[in-house]
């Protein structure tokens, strides 16, 4: 169960030939594998694609009507493993993963299936998170493109392109017997826009129709001398037939003039973002009709030289705006150019940034300085000398704080790390290593728990080195979907075989939470496709790990803490797990919420827990926030002359998680807060009882009230 | 070379391209807002490409999202993904310091956006975690907005949309179809909403709050900006209000500047204790105040006005009980926690005393005996001192705080009030030295005061700053700088929790003291 339903977008899928798709991008490359005859998709969620795994996953009646299969596979590995289905068997197969991150898990099964080749279109969608927003180390995908020998398509960033990607991509792999990377950036993904839908197809050959005839070929395994006879294969077959497909079938792309003395090549995804700073120079009219040549390469790799030189053809000078490094197609580019002798000018990233987002501002000054290098007279009047005077804003850069991502509302991780911060209290600093998922947003302000991440599923291996303990034992954090992803063999039989002595904690919230909540081996789900329910605990114990500890409730800080400090000091050799399982509250919230106000409005008892503080007991000192960075703990600066700081406050956004209260009680902070439990729909009996005792304490207040002064607000 | 030679202007029908950007803090609704604007220019005939960065960002971090959109005529207008700085006209920020933070990014410019800011704060943690005051300033960002926007709209647009039962996104909406920056009806945008399907009733309702908010200019002060209060009526037995308003009647004889911080802790002392307590209150004052003179503006009596009071109305369990066992805080709660109607409310509150604080309600030498030996001490967190959550509706849990919250005949006895009133002492006399030599010194020192707040072990931490801070000052009490000093010191000892900061500043110190 996702984070959100996905029914209407299925319905989207349905639709067929003469109907208009309005929507995300990743959508419409769903809807997209199913009109090119998909045999099978799989994948592993991450943004920007986890949409394209959501839907599918909630789209299972339409794809067994087309024959379809789907399958959520356990990471990327296993999602690129799954393509050898078009190795033998002329089925079109895609999977989906996060780039480059998903890449790197996947390019052992991505590199032997390169190495074999395919007979069926082979489609691996890459959702490239590199920019603002990305979660990830920021690398390309181009890399491993190359040296596996997988094509890279890069298509310009409207629905429209995109679709048509896919189309080709199958056509392109089943033309060149490669498998081919459709890259598509993160705002790619969740653009929108329309596109003209065709009908589905059901694929000319099922997954179910082939498994029923078998095939294999010793040709295609990845053995001596086959594999050799691959490597040559890639180069004298493979390569020129793809050369030859992407320009009779005119992949790429060339807008504006036909003559002119300067030029730009630039990556698909780049379009749209060149043709704004050529919209802003002047140079290019809203439709996107240029002045300036431009060579969109729908297709980053292989690059197909003869159609380069065309295009270079009577220029003196061109631009190649590649985003990301190293620059990869600038090298090759500049090797064809220098190997042809010619004379053309090749700009790339001595003008624009090596690293970084090309954003709007870097595109606009990119162009405008190559402009004024190699045709200023093609530049506006005022650009080429600006006189214009602009109000100076106020500087805001120490005044304004910055705002990473942080766990949300009521999340139950939050008191793992309070009671982790509690316990180095105690203990002294540890050596922490984390993983990948919400869970890393510990490593930040306020707990400050956690000094790097090697990879999902990769937290205790990171902590190998130390496996030995020593004075102080290593933790590392680990999530339930890192643990099912990689953790279990990578981390968990990584620790027992070597008899680690270390601690690992693992952050079981039900779902792989950061992609978007997809369930998972542990889910506490029904899942009718999926096998759930699957604790955590049983697996450790069958890799013969013994030491385990199971804390039920992660908001008791307490317990958690006691766990903690067990684990880091009993004399018991080998590794200690601590499984801590609480709901993600994101989730939770999404469930119950309805269900809770239904209830309430029918009439039946509920009853809504939320925190308060008394803020005249609050003295200002922020303890509890640097246990929380909950968003709805906030300050609240008194109307008091006497108080110089603010006090702690809780909004009504908050959802009673407790961490508050417990956090108070655990590290013995202060008796400020409190839970408030609204009651609604209370039986008879129950009101009448409190009927009684509040006519009991109004007559005990009456009486303090009436033997001393009271100052009204008194609070 | 066949390109002619001509001044470029940009394409005129680009001004038809409308650019709007959404600065919002994950969980604020920004991707709804998103839908109803691309929504709304879709449905009046115009084409609309919208973006966003979702993933982790969501999770409570800063999130962009960005609507394009132009008339649909003639062909496909070629949208950007992005905005670019210089290059946005409607920008609209769910939160100040995100107005701030879409300022410094160059979103905002003053030949053409609008910008639609919330005044209200949602605090970053780093705002939150420091010990003193980390709040950023929204002033600054106010008054960056106004030089920074062609126009400028705020108005605390989430306590709007609160007040409708909705969520800041649908008020923001109105706001934006208020602006005119859209060159579409107030009806266009209605449907909007109506076609979005989900609570629609109140959203509609915070965009009509909204929308008349952002026309009626109001620009509503930054949420956490404390108002001026009147001063409450005091009522109680006659004979008690007779004192108390001999009392108050010492406090108007005191310079305005004195009275003004001397009413409010009048006022706190006596609600903490009595008001012969009070009446010790004012005594302490007038000892100040004879060796204060106008000349300072009386800054010394003054602030020690607020400081003695915060000192004498220290933080026991009996002040905690009292204040957790009053009607008017029942009423406050129930009012917050919209308990009416037959609903019932469950009230727990978390304490966890320890032996120090168990003991420390001892009679004083009794109660230095036990703090002096390890095993009692243990005994007594054995026996006591674990955590308690003490069910405040029930009358169990309520009598026996409220017998607690009774105890201020006893409070006078005790080995706490024994402590406080030594380090009151101490701390007036350290703080009067330095006055004949250095009044400003003695200013800071009654200053340090802020230090000490907070239960148990941050208790103990805020008065070992406070103890440092002195050392510190006493280093430089020569100096004709050592105000200067001692004000750096206090504020440095409130920046981090563990002192950091205050060591740094005490290690230049010692540098040259």
């Amino acid at each position: 169960m996702a984070e959100r339903s996905f029914k209407a977008e299925v319905q989207d899928l349905r639709k067929g030939a003469g109907d208009t798709f309005t929507g995300e991008g990743i959508l419409a490359i769903t809807k997209a594998l199913l009109e090119n005859g998909v045999g099978y998709v799989g994948g592993y969620q991450g943004a920007p694609i986890s949409h394209l795994m959501d839907v599918l996953a909630d789209a299972q009646d339409l794809l067994g009507e087309l024959g379809v299969q789907f399958e959520a596979n356990a990471n990327e590995a296993a999602a690129a493993a799954m393509l050898a289905a078009s190795v033998h068997y002329p089925i079109r197969g895609a999977v989906t993963f996060k780039g480059p991150v998903g890449v790197n898990v996947a390019s052992d099964a991505l590199a032997n299936l390169a190495s074999s080749g395919v007979s069926g279109g082979a489609l691996i969608i890459v959702g490239e998170d590199y920019g603002e927003g990305s979660s990830i180390m920021q690398e390309r995908t181009h890399a491993f493109a190359m040296k596996s020998q997988l094509w890279l398509l890069d298509p310009r960033p409207n629905l429209t392109s995109i679709v048509k990607a896919v189309g080709d991509g199958f056509e392109l792999s089943e033309a060149s017997n490669t498998p081919v990377i459709l890259t598509v950036r993160i705002r790619a993904c969740h653009v929108s826009g329309t596109f003209a839908t065709r009908d589905n197809r059901r694929p000319a050959l099922t997954v179910a129709e082939a498994v029923a005839r078998p095939q294999s070929d010793f040709k295609r395994v990845v053995l001596p001398p086959m594999s050799f006879a691959h490597e040559h294969e890639k180069i004298n077959a493979r390569w020129p037939k793809a050369e030859r497909f992407i320009r009779e079938k005119g992949l790429n792309e060339v807008f504006g003039p036909a003559q002119a003395k300067v030029g730009l090549v630039l990556q698909g995804g780049m379009y749209n973002g060149v043709i704004r700073a050529l919209q802003r120079l002047g140079l290019a009219d809203i439709f996107g009709n240029t002045e300036v040549p431009l060579y969109v390469l729908n297709v980053t790799y292989p690059l197909v030289p003869a159609e380069f030189f065309e295009f270079c053809e009577g220029k003196d000078s061109i631009l190649v705006i590649e985003e990301g490094q190293p620059e990869f197609i600038e090298q090759a580019l500049a090797t064809h150019l220098y190997r042809a002798g010619s004379k053309v000018r090749l700009h790339g990233k001595d003008i624009l940034p090596m690293a970084g987002e090309y954003t709007g501002q870097v595109m606009l000054d990119s162009i405008t300085a190559f402009l004024k290098q190699a045709a200023p007279e093609m530049l506006p009047a005022q650009v080429r000398a600006p006189n214009q005077e602009r109000p100076k804003i106020p500087d805001l850069s120490k005044t304004v704080p910055i705002r990473p991502p942080g766990f949300c509302t009521g999340c139950p991780e939050r008191p793992i790390f309070a009671a982790l911060k509690l316990v180095q209290e105690e203990l002294g600093q540890h050596q922490i290593a984390a993983d990948i998922g919400c869970h890393l947003f510990g490593s930040l302000p306020p707990f400050e728990v956690g000094g790097q991440t090697m990879g999902y599923g990769l937290g205790p291996a990171a902590n190998g080195a130390f496996d030995a303990g020593g004075d102080k034992r290593a933790i590392s954090i680990i999530g339930d979907g890192g643990f099912w992803h990689n953790g279990l063999s990578s981390s968990f039989t990584n620790m027992a075989f070597n008899k680690s002595d270390g601690v690992a904690v693992i952050v079981d919230n039900y779902y792989s939470a950061a992609t978007g909540g997809q369930d998972i081996m542990s889910s506490r789900a029904d899942n009718d496709t999926k096998s759930t329910k699957n604790p955590i605990s049983k697996a450790l114990k069958g890799v013969g790990i013994t030491w385990v500890r199971e804390v039920p409730r992660t908001y008791d800080v307490t317990r958690m803490r006691d766990v903690l400090r067990e684990a880091l000091t009993t004399p018991e050799k080998g590794p200690k797990v601590i499984v801590a399982s609480s709901e993600c509250m994101l989730n939770k919230q999404r469930r119950e919420k309805p269900l809770a106000q239904k209830a309430i409005k029918e009439g039946r008892r509920v009853e809504t827990p939320r925190f308060g503080v008394d803020e005249d007991i609050c003295t200002g000192d922020h303890a509890c926030m640097r246990l929380s960075g909950c968003p709805s703990l906030g300050l609240k600066v008194l109307d008091d002359p006497l108080r110089d700081d603010p006090v702690a406050s809780i909004d009504q956004s908050c959802v009673g998680c407790g961490n508050c209260g417990e956090v108070a009680d655990a590290a013995i902070l202060c008796p400020s807060f409190y839970e408030a439990r609204v009651v609604h729909n209370p039986s008879p009996l129950e009101s009448r009882v409190a009927g009684w005792r509040d006519a009991v304490i109004n007559w005990l207040h009456g009486r303090r009230a009436a033997r001393r002064l009271n100052f009204g607000d008194a609070a | 070379m066949n390109i002619p030679l001509t001044v470029k202007t940009p394409d005129v029908r680009l001004q038809g391209i409308i650019k709007v950007a959404i600065l919002a803090v994950g969980g604020q609704g920004g991707g709804v807002l998103t839908n109803w604007i691309e929504d709304l220019a879709r449905r009046n005939g115009y084409a609309a490409q919208a973006t966003s960065v979702a993933g982790v960002a969501q999770r409570t971090g800063a999130t962009v999202y960005y609507i394009e959109m132009a008339p649909a005529e003639g062909g496909t207008p070629i949208f950007s993904l992005m905005p670019a700085g210089g290059d946005v006209d409607v920008m609209i920020a769910a939160e100040m310091m995100e107005a701030g933070r879409s300022i410094m990014r160059g979103f905002v410019t003053p030949d053409r956006t609008t910008l639609i800011a919330s005044t209200h704060r949602s605090l970053a943690v780093s705002e939150k975690m420091v010990p003193g005051n980390g709040i950023a300033s929204a002033d600054e960002v106010m008054a960056a907005g106004e030089i920074a926007a062609r126009r400028f709209i705020a108005a605390n647009f989430d306590a709007v949309a609160v007040g409708q039962g909705s969520v800041i996104s649908a008020s923001l909406f109105g706001a934006l179809a208020a602006s005119g920056a859209l060159p579409f009806p107030r009806s266009a945008f209605e449907d909007a909403i109506k076609a979005g399907g989900k609570g629609v009733e109140a959203s509609l309702r915070a965009f009509a709050a909204g929308f008349d908010t952002a026309l009626n200019g109001v620009t509503g002060a930054p949420a956490t900006a404390p108002q001026a209060g009147a001063s409450p009526k005091v009522t109680g037995p006659a004979r008690l209000v007779a004192e108390w308003d001999r009392l108050v009647a010492r406090v108007a004889a005191l310079p305005a500047p004195v009275a003004e911080m001397a009413r409010p802790g009048l006022e706190k002392v006596v609600d903490f204790q009595d008001l012969a307590y009070g009446a010790e209150y004012l005594d302490r004052l007038d000892t100040i105040l004879a060796q204060d003179k106008a000349g300072n503006g009386w800054a010394l009596s003054r602030e020690a006005a607020k400081y003695i009071a915060n000192a004498m109305a220290y933080d026991d369990i009996i002040r905690v009980a009292d204040r957790k066992t009053r009607a008017a805080r029942l009423a406050r709660i129930k009012g917050e926690m919209g308990v009416k109607d037959g609903k019932l409310l469950h009230l727990t509150e978390y304490f966890h005393p320890r032996a120090e604080e168990l003991s420390s309600l001892f009679p004083a030498a009794m109660g230095a005996r036990w703090q002096a030996d390890p095993a009692r001490m243990a005994r007594l967190d054995r026996w006591f001192g674990k955590g308690r959550r003490l069910r405040t509706d029930t009358l169990r849990a309520y009598v026996m705080l409220y017998v607690l919250g009774g105890l201020k005949g006893w409070r006078r006895k005790t080995l706490r009030h024994a402590q406080e009133m030594a380090h009151l002492a101490r701390w007036l006399d350290t703080a009067m030295g330095y006055r004949a030599a250095n009044y400003d010194l003695a200013v800071e020192v009654i200053r340090a005061r802020r230090l000490i707040k907070g239960y148990s072990d941050t208790h103990a931490r805020g008065l070992t700053k406070f103890d440092r801070v002195l050392e510190g000052t006493a280093l430089v009490a020569a100096r004709s700088d050592a105000a200067d000093w001692s004000r750096r010191l206090r504020e440095a000892a409130l920046l981090d929790e563990k002192g950091t900061a205050l060591d740094g500043a005490l290690a230049t110190i010692r540098s040259f003291a």
